[in-house]
């Protein structure tokens, strides 16, 4: 094992490559991803050292391909699906949900579907509605499905890995406005094991910022903001979308008593709403104010670079958000 | 319209030679029946039938909870189909599925124990009539959703050829399935990737209360196989030997390296969609000219009549069958429930 400075999108191909060599069974199925390497390039190579069958382009074919997953999990492999944008999870909902999410209870727990789905989602690119979507909340409500979002390098490379040897269907969401970012990465690791539940990146006192994939860098940019103010936050990436587990938000709470959560999505149906009534049923008292949702505003995302700017969460729409949660508890 | 060369096949698939690549393996039966072979073509057909008259029985008792669909009149598909298959291969099937499990084995009590939702049930009771698996005997999935098994058929077609193993992957659907895009997805990745998946289209020309008319633009879905230069055959599919013998060359060719085939069975359902449904939509002539096909009293008939079975004997399959199935419910109704209040987590994730 080394720590090696590496970028988001060479960790998934890290993790991949790691994976396929120490596993004969497993294999990659996506568009374009063999001899393009994908259009985000995040199996280039892969090709060359695994052959065409292992690492397969497919047609067109969201259900299809998806489905095949089942067919594969149930009868000894372990497939990995790459969705090029995560927008295009749409196309295969009815594989996910109910197919690949279901087959193991509706079996009386009789069969396994180790299937790993990446999708390459968020905004920020100018990409328009249609390809700018992180899709976290639209499996939200669907048990057996596990759902991790990696925030930077190192969470891509580990929970790619731990999703690959999970027994369970794991939907990676992975951010396209990422993949250039850097970071350490404890390449040829084999501590694979996927998260469970959020992690503090920045301890603090007053507030309580929760964020997932992009969203994290932008929630540690308004503590260094609110900072300069004097204002400490802790800011935590909640990491584990499924199965969830909001007590570790609640357990910053008790010693924060404020709560921001930033979500790069709509706020009806959102993950935020769920923290917020987690934490609501499991630390209220040691709430001093009504928690904040920053979110995505509630229409489709526009092209236009100013358009798209202004409706994504910014550093100081986060930071105003704790400044007003001071100000309403006396602190401001 | 020009007519896809495929769809001129002749109307059923009898007399056709295998391919070299049907070579005889431990379960792969040749094309050429042997009279035992017929017996238990008919043995099956009839417990199918049989059991599918208990689920009714037991429907109105009260003991299927929801809805079932039965599958009458069609036992000449999963029977004939799966006579062509090795214990290895693999089937997805759909929520008319009991026909297809029990053509492949399953136990018929826990078959019942299932349906009834007891913890004897062959899923415990956690799948229900339309969600039948068992995957020691190559049943890898029901699926309630119409269309969505082929894909996964696809995958299991695709294990198969990455294993180089010589299985076969069988998908069973119906008609209408054959207008939604996981049907049309499959068929294109399965021939692109010459996989060895056969698609058995039961065209009983109802999708739930419609004709096939009224939302398909022909009734020869073999029509769908040219689209994608599938290998297709069209087949009387309630003759349970034309059957067998069409699946027989699909099997050997997907064995051998020839990938998908294209198998269309006409046949009928002789109740209506489920147990909901009393079928109105049908017109009494129709149903009737169906009936006088049956494919079981016409399959007794043909075996009586070249003296493979006499009628003696074939009223004693009947009659097993029947008390079979009867005991085999009532042990199944007397199965406990599931325990309640359990930890299902274990049962969610692996
Ligand atoms: C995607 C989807 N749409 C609609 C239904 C409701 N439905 C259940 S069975 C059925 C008819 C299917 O007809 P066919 O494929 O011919 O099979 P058959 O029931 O005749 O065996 C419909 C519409 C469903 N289960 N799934
Ligand atoms: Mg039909």
């Amino acid at each position: 094992m080394a720590e090696r400075e590496i970028t988001y999108r060479e960790a998934i191909l890290t993790a991949l490559q790691e994976e396929m060599r120490r596993d004969p069974k497993t294999l990659i199925m996506g568009e374009d991803i063999a001899e393009s390497g994908g259009p985000f390039k995040t199996t280039l190579g892969l090709v060359d050292e695994f052959g065409p069958a292992r690492v397969r382009d497919t047609p067109i074919a969201e259900t299809g391909f998806v489905g095949a997953a089942l067919g594969l999990a149930l009868t000894g492999w372990r497939p990995i699906v790459e969705i090029m944008f995560a927008d295009f999870l749409g196309v295969c909902f009815d594989q996910i949900v109910n197919g690949i999410a279901k087959h193991r209870l509706m079996s009386g727990g009789r069969v396994k579907v180790p299937v790993t789905i990446r999708a390459i989602g968020g905004a920020g690119l100018r990409f328009a509605a249609q390809h700018s979507q992180t899709a976290e909340s639209w499996m939200l409500s669907v048990p057996g499905l596990k759902i991790v979002c990696p925030s930077s390098p190192a969470e891509a490379y580990s929970m790619l890995k731990g999703a690959i040897r999970d027994d369970n269907p794991v939907l990676v969401l992975e951010h396209k406005a990422l993949l250039s970012s850097k970071g350490p990465v404890p390449v040829g690791s084999d501590d694979a094991a996927m998260p469970t539940g959020p992690r503090i990146l920045r301890p603090g006192k007053h507030v309580t910022i929760v964020a997932t994939l992009a969203m994290v860098g932008r929630a540690l940019e308004a503590a260094d903001l609110l900072a300069a103010d004097g204002i400490e936050a802790e800011v935590m990436d909640l990491r584990v979308l499924r199965p969830f587990d909001a007590s570790a938000v609640a357990e910053s709470v008790r010693k924060t008593n404020r709560l921001v959560l930033v979500e790069e999505q709509v706020a009806a149906g959102g993950w935020s709403a769920s923290v917020v009534a987690d934490v609501v049923t499991e630390a209220f008292d040691y709430l001093d104010a009504p928690p904040i949702r920053v979110t995505l505003p509630d229409y489709p995302l526009p092209y236009s670079p100013p358009l798209e700017d202004e409706a994504i969460p910014s550093p100081t729409r986060i930071a105003d958000a704790a400044r007003k949660l001071m100000r309403d508890t006396g602190r401001g | 319209m020009k007519k896809p060369a495929k769809a001129a096949k002749p109307a059923t698939a009898r007399g056709k030679a295998a391919p070299k690549a049907a070579r005889a393996r431990r379960n792969d039966a040749a094309p050429a029946l042997t009279d035992a072979d017929r017996v238990g073509l008919f043995q099956t057909m009839i417990a199918i039938r049989e059991f599918e008259e208990q689920v009714q029985l037991s429907y109105l008792e009260g003991l299927v909870h929801g809805t079932t669909h039965l599958c009458n009149g069609q036992e000449a598909v999963a029977a004939g189909v799966c006579k062509a298959l090795r214990d290895d291969d693999y089937v997805t099937y759909t929520y008319r599925g009991h026909g297809h499990c029990l053509a492949r084995g399953m136990d018929i009590e826990a078959a019942f124990a299932e349906l009834f939702g007891r913890e004897t049930g062959v899923c415990g009771g956690f799948g229900g009539s339309m969600h039948l698996t068992d995957m020691e005997r190559g049943l890898i999935g029901a699926f309630g959703i119409v269309g969505a098994g082929l894909p996964v058929a696809v995958g299991a077609g695709l294990s198969a050829q990455l294993a180089a193993r010589e299985q076969v992957s069988v998908c069973f659907f119906g008609d209408g399935a054959t207008n939604i895009g996981a049907f049309h997805e499959a068929m294109n990745m399965a021939q692109v990737w010459k996989l060895p998946v056969v698609f058995v289209c039961e065209n009983n020309l109802y999708g739930e209360f419609s004709h096939i008319s009224h939302t398909t633009p022909y009734e020869d879905l073999v029509t769908r196989a040219a689209g994608y230069a599938m290998e297709n055959v069209k087949v009387d599919g309630n003759d349970v030997e034309a059957v067998y013998e069409a699946a027989a060359v699909a099997v050997a060719r997907a064995r051998g390296g020839g990938g998908p085939t294209f198998i269309e069975c006409k046949t009928y359902r002789h109740r209506g969609h489920s147990r909901t449904d009393p079928a109105k939509y049908r017109h009494p002539d129709e149903l009737a000219a169906w009936m006088k096909r049956d494919p079981i009293p016409v399959y007794r008939a043909r075996l009586v009549k070249r003296g493979v079975i006499t009628d003696r004997k074939a009223d004693a399959i009947v009659a097993k069958a029947r008390e079979a199935s009867k005991a085999a419910a009532a042990r199944a109704a007397a199965a406990a429930w599931p325990a309640t209040g359990r930890d299902m987590a274990a049962l969610t994730f692996a």
